[in-house]
């Protein structure tokens, strides 16, 4: 056992003799370079298409890992999809909204059956409904991110996640999605967490037989916006 | 775990009659290897990701030292702690004093082989702490007291039958004539009792696929979800990552996802990839209130700069075992250690000592399918034979191999004694086989004449064979006719 700072040292000084590194041999400058301007790698030509055809392979990707989408016309139909799809699914019609104002500020008194609050997830809440910074084409995946209006449990404590996602803010390739976080973010660090999503919760450690709601939500649905601007 | 490397073979031998490993390798295959296939082939970059997957690796380990320093200065300034740890104890006593300080009682951990490598479970436990596995596999395990036969799937050699002993056994507050046959009914019983262990939890932690130095984050990809509630609840994170998982930047880790999942299950994408990066922020309404990170060393600066060096690029899909006959064979556990497979058998040696795992590097039949699915492209088999070559020098290759290789050496040596030596043996032992053609027994040799018969020699050496299909075709081509 090494003492506090021992333990760097150690670890340090042992890599750089196994690696031979002496000081001013150009290493600091190659990785000051790669981290100051990284470059993509190759990127799948599948998620390239324009608009309407990336919108088209995130649905279908989606829906390929059991996701459930459904368009919606407008975020003003937002709550009547969501009163619907808990109704067709058999739900409780008790949703508990990550505290985002695009959320709280939907027409909600239109679906007065269905008991809202917000905040973090508490192990009861069967249902939860968040915004979604991102959609990616590539894979049908989301791109979640912490923060005041975006706590991560209810990413992953309710049996049911419902997802708001706008058809503009999908991309192509996780690349382009990160870039978009990044410019978002103004050069701050990246949020406490952000979470690509795809598909419900899955195990296949009985047999290796696929097995959806392992320990996350049993059902994601993903309510797709047409913004008009897709 | 305490290694039983050394006794492979013993090992082998009962897992070829056992039932378990035969059921195992068939679920093996229909789990993964038809998958990977379709998966690969349904991406036409991949094979132009699997390069770039393995330059960026090799970048990275030239300047492992630079990018930690990045990486922790990265995790320092967004509120996070950076444990560097040269030995598994190091990184034992840090997580305990993690847990200490917080007076933790029940510790929630997601899957992380690192764990296994430093036993640290049994070592919570004997300080008097809860760890509760809540990867499903890695959860019906620890009910059974035993190491993970997998990397990826670390309950493989398991059927329903004995899961449902486990749970039975275990589970005994549940009524007795509850139905347990359903892979859904496994799933939903553990996923009912680990529910409310995330939420007592004090401290969750998980292990890490990726270290961003750009960033300073910590990247778990998963696909139940466990390790997402195991760190998200608790009032304390802690990340237990090895040196060589920290990658330059966030396209690096976009290259190398996009790898992963197809080698390991065959999926476009696993379901949940999750960057975290330092503690809960403020306005934050849920996250940990801590975020550590054990960076443990264990055995890898030893391979750096050496011919084992390539070996730290494996991002721990698993693609190489589900691919390797011998595997198949014999399963996870009788590898003995950690890490089973081709990769287990050139790690193994390297983190315990060729002395503990000689036999690991033979366990091969050199048939190049682990190189040809590792998706980072590591040299497996040119790997095991550089440490075959160091058991042999170090004395450790069992004496009868020993000699029988140095006489064939010497004749190897001295061409027109070993075809002397040949052109004698073989009508010899095609005389000695009388009509049959084939030995039942044969001294010396008695590894394969137990199992199968050994052919005798046709009589002449494929040396003359060889010179006499020489000169017929060229007695064919004096006669102006096609050989």
């Amino acid at each position: 056992m090494s003492a506090p700072g021992q333990g760097r040292d150690a670890v340090l000084g042992a890599l750089r003799s196994r690696l031979g590194r002496k000081s001013g041999d150009g290493g600091a400058e190659a990785v000051a370079a790669r981290i100051d301007s990284p470059a993509r790698g190759p990127i799948p030509a599948r998620g390239a298409g324009d608009r309407e055809a990336q919108v088209a392979l995130f649905v279908d990707m989606a829906r390929e890992v059991a996701a459930t989408v459904i368009r919606v016309p407008s975020t003003e139909a937002v709550p009547e999809a969501v009163a619907d799809y808990l109704k067709s699914e058999n739900l409780p019609a008790e949703i508990r909204l990550a505290p985002d104002p695009d959320l709280g500020g939907l027409p909600w008194d239109s679906q007065p059956l269905i008991t809202r609050s917000e905040g973090p997830a508490r192990p009861a809440d069967p249902v939860s409904l968040t915004g979604a910074f991102a959609g990616i084409a590539e894979t049908g995946t989301l791109m979640l991110m912490s923060g005041a209006a975006g706590p991560t449990t209810l990413n992953f404590l309710p049996e049911t996640h419902m997802v708001v996602l706008k058809a503009r803010d999908i991309a192509g390739c996780y690349e382009d999605a990160w870039d978009r976080l990044h410019s978002a973010q103004d050069g701050d660090a990246l949020p406490r967490t952000v979470n690509l999503i795809t598909g419900p919760s899955r195990t296949a450690d009985i047999e290796q037989t696929i097995q959806l709601g392992a320990h996350g939500p049993r059902r994601l649905c993903i309510l797709l916006v047409d913004d008009g601007e897709a | 775990m305490d290694a039983t490397s050394l006794s492979f073979k013993e090992n082998a031998r009962k897992a070829l009659a056992d039932p378990l490993v035969a059921r195992s390798r068939e679920h093996i295959k229909a789990g993964f290897i038809g998958k990977r296939r379709k998966a690969a082939d349904r991406l036409p970059e991949f094979e132009a990701l699997r390069d770039a997957a393995r330059d960026i690796k090799d970048h990275t380990l030239a300047h492992l030292d630079l990018y930690l320093e990045r990486y922790e200065a990265k995790v320092i300034a967004t509120g996070g702690q950076v444990h560097w740890c040269p030995t598994g104890e190091d990184a034992r006593q840090a997580i305990l004093e993690i847990c200490r300080a917080v007076g933790a009682r029940t510790v929630t951990k997601g899957k992380s082989m690192i764990s296994e490598e430093i036993q640290l479970n049994e070592f919570l436990e004997a300080q008097g702490m809860v760890p509760v596995e809540t990867d499903l596999g890695e959860y019906i395990i620890q009910l059974r007291g035993e190491p993970p036969s997998h990397i990826i799937a670390p309950a493989v050699h398991l059927t329903r039958t004995e899961i449902e002993a486990a749970f039975r056994a275990h589970h005994d507050h549940l009524p007795a004539e509850r139905r347990l046959s359903e892979p859904a009914d496994f799933v939903n019983e553990a996923r009912e009792i680990l529910r409310q262990k995330y939420v007592d939890a004090d401290v969750g932690i998980t292990g890490a696929n990726f270290l961003v130095a750009e960033t300073g984050s910590s990247i778990i990809v998963t696909n139940e979800g466990n390790g997402d509630l195991t760190q998200c609840l608790p009032k304390v994170h802690i990340v237990i990552a090895s040196l060589e998982k920290v990658v330059p930047t966030l396209e690096d880790v976009n290259v190398i996802l996009r790898v992963l999942a197809r080698s390991a299950t065959g999926q476009e994408c696993s379901t949940y990839t999750t960057f975290s990066t330092g503690p809960r922020r403020s306005g934050d309404p849920d996250g940990p209130e801590q975020y550590h990170v054990i960076l443990l060393d264990n055995g890898r600066s030893n391979m750096l700069g050496g011919e084992f060096q390539e070996a730290l690029r494996c991002i721990r899909c698993g693609a190489c075992m589900n691919h390797c006959p011998v595997y198949h064979a014999v399963g996870g556990h009788a590898y003995g250690w950690v890490y089973p497979g081709p990769i287990g058998a050139v790690l193994t040696p390297a983190f315990i000592g060729i002395e503990q795992a000689a036999h690991l590097p033979n366990a091969s039949s050199f048939c190049g399918r682990c190189e040809a699915v590792c998706p980072m492209r590591i040299p497996l088999p040119k790997m095991m034979r550089h440490w075959r070559e160091r058991e042999f020098e170090r004395h450790l290759t069992p004496r009868a191999a020993r000699w029988g290789l140095g006489i064939w050496a010497f004749f190897a040596r001295r061409p027109w004694l070993y075809h002397a030596a040949t052109a004698l043996a073989g009508p010899a032992l095609r005389l000695m086989a009388g009509g049959r053609g084939r030995f039942r027994r044969l001294p010396l040799a008695a590894g394969w004449t137990d199992y199968r018969d050994f052919p005798a020699p046709e009589g002449r050496t494929f040396h003359q064979l060889w010179a006499q299909r020489r000169k017929e075709r060229q007695k064919g081509r004096q006669k102006g006719r096609q050989p």
